[in-house]
This record gives structure tokens, C-alpha cells and sequence, in this order.
């Protein structure tokens, strides 16, 4: 791990980092128990400040959030511990993943008691409107996603109907002649497209990428001109060291493609800068 | 004597309200003193204070004490909501405040102080004092200004490597001369 990511562990504890540093920084300390550590002391720390800035709040705040409480469910704990990352499961489609993914979306969002309140995950520039799509549509959004999923993983069987031995899509693009790769590093990851024009194909092999935060996924575009960012898919939950993700649209008119971490189940469109840009050019 | 706040925090995972009415009581003044702090304005910061006291019901499952204490648990919420908020007001409309006039204290002298708050103010403020002018502006500027360290570091006028370490050498700093435990 670069000097550099460690460094951030004073403004992360203080949240003195804008959105994309914490998503990387996040994946770094998903693998260093000693920025972990830091982290926790440094936020121990930092909360001693408001011993300082204590004011009582208004008399009324008392009464409006203990009636506020009782129209909100507290929410089960966690199945898994966010950071962890590491448990084993199949790299291929999830069967479990609708089950388990779209109740975790209407928590987070039905559940959000005023619809005035920031999108407290989200970085600045997020339209807060993002957030406050109807239910129907995040479930929507993350039906599609786990279609996205199934159909983008790479380990199906490849069959051209030309009666060849079976070859995986990922493979044809990993292997094929014109093969282009571009590698760039998120926190301690290391993210390689490799895009085959001819077989308008690109696959994304990601080595050691830390899970997502609770209630994000990562999500690719394709940027194709003149249409802009055109969504790729999203990441499938994971965590074998390697994970091996087709991207789905037409890679050979794409003059590149980005990493973003949207919402669980993923946007239309990119709602953050983008983690890493991959340029084909 | 001072309630257990995990414990506290355990039963209103389990829908125990009046736990959370004495939770209420034991971290609301430093919970909305922190937001108005870095939010300013009143009206906006009981808003975030309420979200952020929401928040902290609803998710109150998801408070692992293995990772950290209580309230410096409930005061992340608070914090990384204050500071959405000011951010977000920010890419709108630009802050309208200098260094100076935010600097000044503003909130605390009006409590309603017992003598216990007032020593742990105190306390606080001295170990502050233990940090350098530079480290000591850094770490005010990241927590109660919800400024990232890129923004300290141009407000500073110092390398953005540098806003980095002065805000985490002043958190280490302070941490020491505090005892705090984690």
C-alpha cells in the first residue's frame, strides 16, 4: 500500500475527505488492520472535540425526535461485517441475490424519515432527487442489476454454434488478437480492462478489490461519444482475490470506461467521479 | 452517574424507546452542539441534529463496541451529516464566512455549563493547546470547519500533503495527551 492512501487516516476519522478518497481509502483499510486501528483511536480522538462545542439543544428538538423514533424501524444488524470481504463465495451468478440485496435498499431508503435530509452517503454534487426515487424504482433498479449480474458474469460457456470447444466469453476476450489492456489501481486494488474491438467486448479483472460499502455497489460505464457514460453493469458481490466481470454493451465503440460507486444496485448514470478511468484510446 | 450508553444503544436495537429518551438526554447537547458548530445556522442544525438523532435509532443494531465507544459512534453520525450538510450547501452557494469569523467561539460560552461539562471543555481545550498553531488550525478547520484536507491545505496555503499530516499528527497529538482509549 502506497504512503500516500495511508496518510489519509487523520482526515478520514474526521471525514475530511470528499467522497471518492473515502471509497478508496475504505478499500484500504478493508485490508490494513493497522490504518483500522488508527482510524478507530483518531475517531476516539476527534469525538473528544465536541466536549468543547456542547450546547444544549432547543427544549422542542426532545419531543420532535422521540416522536420521530416511533415511526421508524430500527434495523436488524448487519449478516456480515461491512469491511470483511473475504468470505468465500462462487464468483458466479448469486442465486441468493435478489433475496438478499433488495431488502437492504428499502431500509436505506423507505425508512429515511425526512425527505429534506442530504444524502448523507452521497458526495456533494449528487442531486439529493437520486436518493428519493419511490421504492418501486430502486426495486426496479436492483431487479436489473441482478440481471446485470447474471448476465454479465464471465465464467458461462461460450458457444459460437460453431461446434468449437467451448471457450468462455471472457476468455475470447482476454485472448483475442487485438486484446487491449489498461490497468489502473484503486486503493490496493488492481484493475485491468482488457478490450477486444473485434469481438466488441471488454472484460474487467479486478484483483483484491475490497467489497463495496454497505449500501453502495461498484458500476461500470462504457463513455461511447456522443452518448456519454453508458452503463456497463454492476460489480457482483464476491470476494474470491480475482474477480472476472464481463461488461455488458458494445466495448468496440466505447473510447472508454469508468468505475463509479453508486447506490446498491446502481444508477442510470454515473452520480460520482468515477474511482478509475480507462482510456482506449 | 452516567448511563452505559452500549448498553443504552443495545435496547433501542430492540425498539426500547425510553432507552433512547435517556440516550437522548446523555448525548443531545453534544450531538446538536457539535452539528451547530459546523453548520452554524440554528434552524439547519436542529434539522441535522434530528436526522442525525434518527439515524442513530435506526441503526443502532449496527453499533459494534468492539470497533469504538458509544458515543464516538453516535458523533461520527452527527459529524459526517453536518458536514454532507455544509458541503452540500457549499457546491450550491458558497460558504459567505472567513476563517476568522468562524473561528470565534461561539456556542459553548451560552450553555447552560455544569461544572463537570465545563472541566471536560476544559481539559479538551488545554490538550488542544499541546498542538502546534499549525496542527491545532488543521484539525479545527477539518472538524469543526467540515472543510476536507484539500480545502484546509489552500485555506492554509500550505502542500496538500501537508494539510494530510498536520491533521493527523494533531488527532495523534491529541489523542495522547487525552489518554483516550480504543
Amino acid at each position: 500500500m502506497s504512503a500516500d492512501v495511508h496518510s489519509l487516516v487523520g482526515a478520514y476519522a474526521v471525514d475530511a475527505i470528499d467522497e471518492q478518497e473515502r471509497a478508496a481509502f475504505e478499500l484500504h483499510l478493508a485490508e490494513c488492520p493497522e490504518c483500522r486501528a488508527e482510524v478507530a483511536s483518531l475517531v476516539e480522538a476527534g469525538a473528544q472535540l465536541s466536549l468543547v462545542s456542547q450546547t444544549a439543544p432547543p427544549p422542542a428538538m426532545r419531543a420532535a425526535v422521540l416522536a420521530g423514533i416511533r415511526t421508524v424501524r430500527p434495523l436488524p444488524p448487519l449478516e456480515q461485517p461491512a469491511a470483511a470481504g473475504h468470505q468465500l463465495q462462487g464468483v458466479g451468478p448469486d442465486p441468493d441475490a435478489p433475496a438478499a440485496r433488495i431488502p437492504v435498499v428499502i431500509d436505506d431508503d423507505d425508512a429515511e424519515p425526512t425527505p429534506t435530509a442530504p444524502a448523507a452517503d452521497l458526495p456533494a454534487n449528487v442531486v439529493p432527487m437520486r436518493r428519493r426515487r419511490p421504492v418501486a424504482e430502486w426495486l426496479v433498479g436492483a431487479a436489473a442489476a441482478v440481471a446485470l449480474i447474471a448476465g454479465g458474469i464471465a465464467w458461462s460457456p461460450w458457444d459460437d454454434g460453431a461446434g468449437k470447444a467451448p471457450v468462455s466469453a471472457s476468455e475470447q476476450v482476454l485472448e483475442a488478437k487485438d486484446a487491449q489492456r489498461v490497468v489502473q489501481n484503486i486503493g490496493g486494488a488492481r484493475v485491468t480492462v482488457v478490450r477486444s474491438a473485434s469481438l466488441h467486448k471488454a472484460v474487467v479483472v479486478a484483483d483484491n478489490m475490497a467489497a463495496a460499502p454497505t449500501g453502495k455497489d461498484y458500476q461500470f460505464w462504457f463513455d461511447q461519444p456522443g452518448k456519454g457514460m453508458v452503463n456497463a453493469g454492476v460489480m457482483p458481490h464476491g470476494s474470491a482475490p480475482t474477480l472476472t466481470v464481463m461488461l455488458e454493451g458494445d466495448a468496440a465503440t466505447a473510447s472508454g470506461a469508468g468505475i463509479t460507486l453508486e447506490p446498491a444496485g446502481g444508477s442510470p448514470e454515473p452520480t460520482s467521479t468515477p474511482l478509475a478511468l480507462f482510456s482506449f484510446s | 452517574m452516567a448511563p452505559d450508553l452500549s448498553e443504552l444503544l443495545r435496547a433501542c436495537a430492540l425498539g426500547d424507546e425510553s432507552a433512547f429518551a435517556r440516550l437522548y438526554d446523555a448525548v443531545s447537547s453534544r450531538v446538536y452542539g457539535l452539528v451547530l458548530r459546523v453548520v452554524r445556522d440554528p434552524a439547519q442544525s436542529e434539522e441535522v441534529a434530528q436526522e442525525a438523532l434518527l439515524d442513530i435509532w435506526r441503526t443502532s443494531a449496527r453499533f459494534d463496541p468492539e470497533r469504538g465507544s458509544a458515543v464516538s459512534w453516535m458523533l461520527t453520525i452527527a459529524h459526517r451529516k453536518a458536514v454532507d450538510r455544509v458541503r452540500s450547501a457549499q457546491a450550491s452557494t458558497d460558504r459567505d464566512s472567513s476563517y476568522g469569523s468562524r473561528h470565534q467561539e461561539r456556542s459553548y460560552d451560552q450553555t447552560v455549563e455544569t461544572v463537570e461539562r465545563r472541566l471536560d471543555a476544559q481539559r479538551v481545550r488545554n490538550a488542544m493547546d499541546v498542538l502546534t498553531d499549525t496542527q491545532r488550525k488543521a484539525v479545527e478547520l477539518a472538524y469543526f470547519g467540515g472543510y476536507t484536507h484539500t480545502e484546509v491545505a489552500s485555506l492554509l496555503g500550505v502542500p496538500l500533503g501537508t494539510a494530510k499530516t498536520r491533521i493527523r499528527d494533531g488527532l495523534i497529538r491529541l489523542r495522547d495527551t487525552l489518554g483516550v482509549q480504543q
